[in-house]
């Protein structure tokens, strides 16, 4: 079992679907909200993903192919 | 023993003892270091501090270290007064703070001279972090300096000749083949499988710390004063963060009288995503993809994004982006004028001034500091058609024909 902390970024389109909910069915995952705002136009969440490296693996690419961003809760480690 | 305390969460308050952690396990946001500054106050003048060591570690007492310094010979560095580039820019007390000349040529030698040497402390015998220039220098030099394993991660797609600076420390030197993302992601999990000092990862709190002492030391080389404007460049974002707290902190001691200052971002416009915020008016840092030629300031994702942002408005400050051409334009500018050659970060941030003076967000009477934090040798193939010589034949005849100048 891993963790991955993440934030979700939701386009004007998507706010007002059940992403966090279907993530934790469709795959074998366990969602942890840590912080969140989302309005009517646009939103995003922390969350902490916990399951099979595989699963968070899997949900995450079926979330990105929403249209939804997803980065690391951390920031960009890369540094020029 | 230093007057570190815990690590708190800026966000929830939740503290937690002095350790190699980032994130606040309970809202995730990022952890800072906390401080007895009553006991730091009665300890500290500016006496003591002037009778210090000359270089970043005469600030010792406002750090969080316990053991013995891993000092390559960072800072106190040259702070020169601007009038040729004040003249053409119109500032009349326009300030330079050049942190090109730190030992590996960045402001980063401030960081990692804390975080390794906390990386010591915490018994690690490894240090690593993932970085294509500056930060991969100054880690393996520092890891150099303190006999310690460096692994440096870098993405597959740098060009080894960006990699001299920073093999030539003999860091082991890990080319993964992927894409930024994917080093970022491998990172993460890296830390949580390893027991290694990650220098911008676990360690990140004491990192953070050294970034202030850059402050510090304008305030100092102010004779104990705060400037009226700070332009400085973000990435994560961090260093600004650290500038104000600097600043704040010799406040909070009593070294100086007031903070008044108007703190400015500088971003490149091909990575902005912290002045995109502050443009929108939004408290929300969107991520972005960066493209620019100033790698070192290239974060699509900043770590430290919305406190900068908050710090920025909170002070009656501003965030300016300014283009690639114009980046160039400002390294060209501050060599050209000053004398200062520095790295696109650093013509970002010139870029910003001339913008901000321009606009009369920045007034000529105020005293402004312009944070130079990187040189430009490492980074010069920006400029390859600066090169334009005038030939001449091997006779004075010729040199005095081609130069029009007759003796
Ligand atoms: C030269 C230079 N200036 C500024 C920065 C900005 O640092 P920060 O991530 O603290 O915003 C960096 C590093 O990323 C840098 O290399
Ligand atoms: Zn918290």
């Amino acid at each position: 079992m891993g963790k991955r902390q993440v934030m979700f970024t939701f386009p004007e389109s998507l706010t007002k679907e059940p992403t966090i909910y279907d993530i934790g069915h469709r795959f074998k995952v366990v969602t942890n909200i840590r912080r969140a705002d989302v309005t009517e136009s646009r939103g995003w969440v922390v969350l902490e993903l916990e399951g099979e490296e595989q699963d968070i693996e899997q949900g995450i690419a079926w979330v990105a192919s929403k249209g939804i961003r997803v980065d690391p809760v951390m920031g960009d480690v890369v540094e020029g | 023993m230093s007057y570190a305390r815990t690590l708190r969460c800026r966000k929830c308050g939740q503290e937690y003892p002095l350790q190699p952690l980032n994130l606040c396990e309970s809202c995730l946001s990022p952890l800072e270091v906390s401080y007895d500054y009553k006991a730091m106050a009665k300890e500290l003048s500016r006496e003591k501090i002037a009778g210090g060591p000359t270089g970043m570690w005469r600030y010792r007492d406002m750090l969080p270290v316990e053991g013995e310094e891993v000092d390559i010979g960072t800072g106190f560095t040259p702070f020169v007064k601007a009038d040729n580039l004040g003249g053409e820019l119109g500032l009349d007390h326009l300030y330079i703070k050049n942190d090109c000349l730190n030992p590996t040529y960045s402001f980063k030698d401030r960081a990692v001279s804390v975080a390794v040497t906390k990386a010591l402390e915490f018994g690690f015998d490894t240090v690593a972090c993932a970085s294509t220039g500056n930060l991969a220098a100054s880690v393996a030099a520092h890891a150099a300096k303190a006999n310690m394993r460096a692994y440096v991660f870098v993405p597959s797609v740098v060009e080894p000749g960006n990699l001299v600076g920073t093999a030539v420390y003999n860091p082991v030197l890990v080319k993964v083949d992927g894409n930024y993302d994917a080093v970022n992601r491998l990172c993460a999990e890296v830390v949580r499988a390893h027991n290694w000092g990650f220098i911008n990862i676990n360690l990140r709190p004491y990192y953070a710390e050294g970034s202030k002492t850059i402050g510090l030391e304008v305030a100092e080389q102010l004779g104990w004063r705060a400037p009226d404007c700070v332009v400085a460049p973000a990435a994560s974002g961090l260093l600004f963060t650290r500038i104000w707290k600097g600043l704040d902190e010799l406040y909070m001691l009593g070294l100086i009288e007031s903070v008044n200052t108007h703190m400015y971002i500088a971003q490149a416009a091909g990575s902005s995503p912290i002045v995109n915020a502050f443009n929108a008016g939004s408290v929300h840092i969107h991520p972005v993809v960066p493209d620019t030629i100033a790698k070192s300031i290239a974060i699509g994702n900043p770590a430290n994004g919305y406190h900068a942002l908050m710090i920025a408005r909170q002070s009656g400050g501003g965030a300016c982006a300014v283009d690639d051409s114009e980046a160039i334009a400002g390294v060209q500018l501050l060599a050209q004028t000053e004398g200062i050659f520095t790295e696109p970060a650093g013509g970002v941030v010139i870029g910003t001034v001339k913008r901000l003076a321009a606009s009369g967000a920045i007034k000529r009477d105020e005293l402004v500091v312009a944070f130079i934090t990187g040189a430009g040798p490492r980074t010069q193939d920006i400029l390859a058609d600066v090169v334009q010589p005038v030939t001449v034949q091997p006779t004075l005849e010729s040199v005095e024909r081609v130069l029009g100048v007759i003796a």
